[in-house]
């Protein structure tokens, strides 16, 4: 890359931001002031604390039901950091190993590897989501499974081109003239050095599956109610917008924070592991 | 040059039929669909007889052979729940959402390329720094989230612009905006990277050398090269527009191919989401096809075999 930017330390504020997300997920049932599905049909759509009328029982408001919204927002991170970790890491996994067999074996299996690959990725991953959410039913499984699916296919792209440029190197014809099997070829040769890779294409993918979750909870294709998750969040606070327009405001804010720090750390590990990837 | 087309040609092909199989097998793979349509008195022989009218009850090979043969042919049979032909609904919705796509593609190229490559020229400073802001909130912000605020603050509160529907001119700013903003974010920061890499190159500094003026440098030696990248990612560009435009279509009650599919799915109305998704491969395919020729055509460097 032309651009050598002398930034070797990672970026404090997005690391701080996703430190206290992650803290916050984990310690939501201790850190909130308040039960995220307790109804409070007398504080329905309270203000945020700020406003005429707000109180320090519910820090900023309540949403139509009167559930606390700060509880909900927290406990909401829960399903944004699984959806978000636990997808690109099902990705990562099915897209590396088809990119290191389809690479190893070339020929026919890796030609149909690849085919498959290019197929996957002319399918909208938001169709069959919603695809999966009709025909078994909405829940965190079939949005992890249905991002995941279409998903490897952009790493499967990437590490099968990295494969097929290792393959011509010699410590390869070495290793098959020892009689390496082909496992321990690709196991023991090919996937350290991919790894650096898929470890930046995974990490600057996070944000993007934390908004794709989103936008599906929001489309109720995702984590079904109660569940606090906060595509739904902002989904549900849509019809009282122009009055209580803090229930759809703070889930939204609460994605772009998290979602901006972790493209930020992605950009960062990029440029520190992977300089060559460009911008993907 | 021919053969590489026919090559590609092929590729398509078998990437289309590969889809089509796989949209056919999750369509059918769980829930019948006649539970959704049939209403709830309805008796066994009422199901029997809507599943041999729909040939619902047929084998599922030969079922997807005929809905293959047809598909070639543009039937897509009828809509389950609107009891008219797949095509009709198609040809109704798709110029609208080519419109939509028209529109935002148009904004994000008009903003992007400028912004872009100022941002690389001028690397560190203000204009950079918008720039990145720009991009770095468009790839951050839950399109359907600025939708719903720009309802609400541009439509509702300032009353400058309508909220949603088909129209004039006015009716494509919103969605249009909205839409447009991410798939911007991608194409601009592509763009600078992109630039800077080029602006290193011995050629511009050759070009400098002979005395060009920086305003040739530029945009007659350096962009041209940039290109290159942005022009491979114009497919993945694509492909994002089109899997946003769905979010953006429902927010903005815009009649279009991604709300089509939305109200299709959580109608379980087989025939219309196999069409869809189909028509919207085909579209990314060519999409994808026209950016590998236009590739060969910008770069000579590259030959395909």
């Amino acid at each position: 890359m032309a651009e050598r930017r002398h930034v070797r330390r990672p970026p404090l504020l997005p690391v701080a931001i996703i430190v206290v997300f992650v803290a916050v997920a984990g310690l939501a049932g201790v850190a909130s002031p308040a039960d995220p599905y307790a109804q409070h049909l007398r504080a329905r759509l309270a203000p945020p604390i700020w406003s005429e009328g707000g109180a320090w029982t519910h820090p900023l408001g309540t949403d139509r039901l009167g559930r606390d919204l700060l509880s909900r927002i927290l406990y909401g991170a829960r399903v944004s950091l699984a959806a978000g970790v636990v997808t690109v890491a099902l990705a990562g996994a099915i897209g590396g190993g088809v990119g290191l067999v389809a690479g190893y074996f070339g020929g026919r299996t890796g030609a149909l590897l690849m085919r498959v690959t290019d197929a996957t990725l002319a399918f909208p991953i938001i169709l069959l989501a919603l695809l999966l959410a009709v025909t078994v039913g909405p829940s965190f499984t079939n949005v992890v499974v249905a991002i995941a699916l279409i998903l490897w296919a952009r790493y499967a792209r990437v590490i099968y081109g990295e494969v097929v440029s290792l393959m011509e190197r010699d410590f390869i014809a070495q290793a098959r003239a020892i009689g390496a099997s082909p496992a321990r070829i690709i196991a023991f040769h090919l996937f350290p050095n991919t790894a650096n890779t898929l470890i930046v294409l995974v990490s600057l993918q996070v944000g993007y599956v934390i908004i794709v979750e989103a936008a599906l909870s929001f489309l109720g294709a995702g984590i079904p109610p109660p569940t606090p998750a906060w595509g739904s969040m902002i989904a549900e606070g849509r019809d009282y917008i122009t009055s209580a327009w803090w229930v759809s405001l703070f889930p939204g804010l609460a994605i772009l924070l998290v979602v901006l720090a972790f493209n930020l750390v992605g950009d960062w590990l990029r440029d520190v592991l992977d300089p060559r990837l460009g911008q993907f | 040059m021919r053969r590489f087309l026919a090559v590609r040609l092929v590729q398509s092909l078998t990437t289309l039929l590969l889809l089509s199989l796989a949209v056919f097998i999750l369509a059918r793979a769980t829930g019948d669909p006649l539970s959704l349509v049939l209403p709830m008195a309805a008796t066994e022989e009422d199901y029997t007889n809507a599943r041999r009218y729909l040939g619902l009850d047929r084998p599922l090979p030969e079922q997807y052979l005929s809905f293959l043969a047809k598909a070639v042919s543009g039937d897509f049979g009828t809509s389950l729940r609107a009891r008219r032909p797949v095509n009709e609904l198609l040809r109704e919705r798709f110029p609208n959402s080519l419109k939509l796509a028209a529109f935002s593609m148009t904004v994000s190229l008009l903003v992007a390329f400028p912004l872009g490559v100022a941002a690389a020229v001028r690397r560190g400073t203000m204009v950079d720094t918008v720039a990145k802001t720009v991009a770095g909130l468009g790839q951050a912000l839950p399109t359907f989230w600025v939708g719903i605020v720009l309802i609400e603050v541009v439509a509702g509160r300032l009353q400058w612009l309508p909220a949603g529907g088909t129209g004039g001119l006015a009716h494509y700013v919103l969605p249009g905006f909205t839409l447009g903003w991410f798939v911007l974010a991608g194409l601009m920061r592509l763009l600078r990277s992109s630039v800077l890499d080029v602006l290193d190159a011995d050629y511009v500094r050759t070009a400098r050398a002979k005395g060009a003026s920086e305003r040739a440098v530029i945009w007659r030696h350096a962009l041209r090269n940039a290109l290159i990248p942005v022009v491979t990612f114009a497919g993945v560009s694509f492909a994002i527009l089109v899997t946003t435009a769905v979010v953006v279509e429902t927010v903005f009650a815009w009649p279009g191919m991604g709300r089509l599919a939305y109200e299709a799915i959580t109608g379980r109305d087989f025939p219309v989401i196999q069409a869809v998704v189909l028509v919207t491969g085909a579209v990314v395919a060519a999409v994808n096809l026209t950016v590998d020729v236009l590739y060969v055509w910008i770069d000579p460097r590259i030959r395909y075999g």
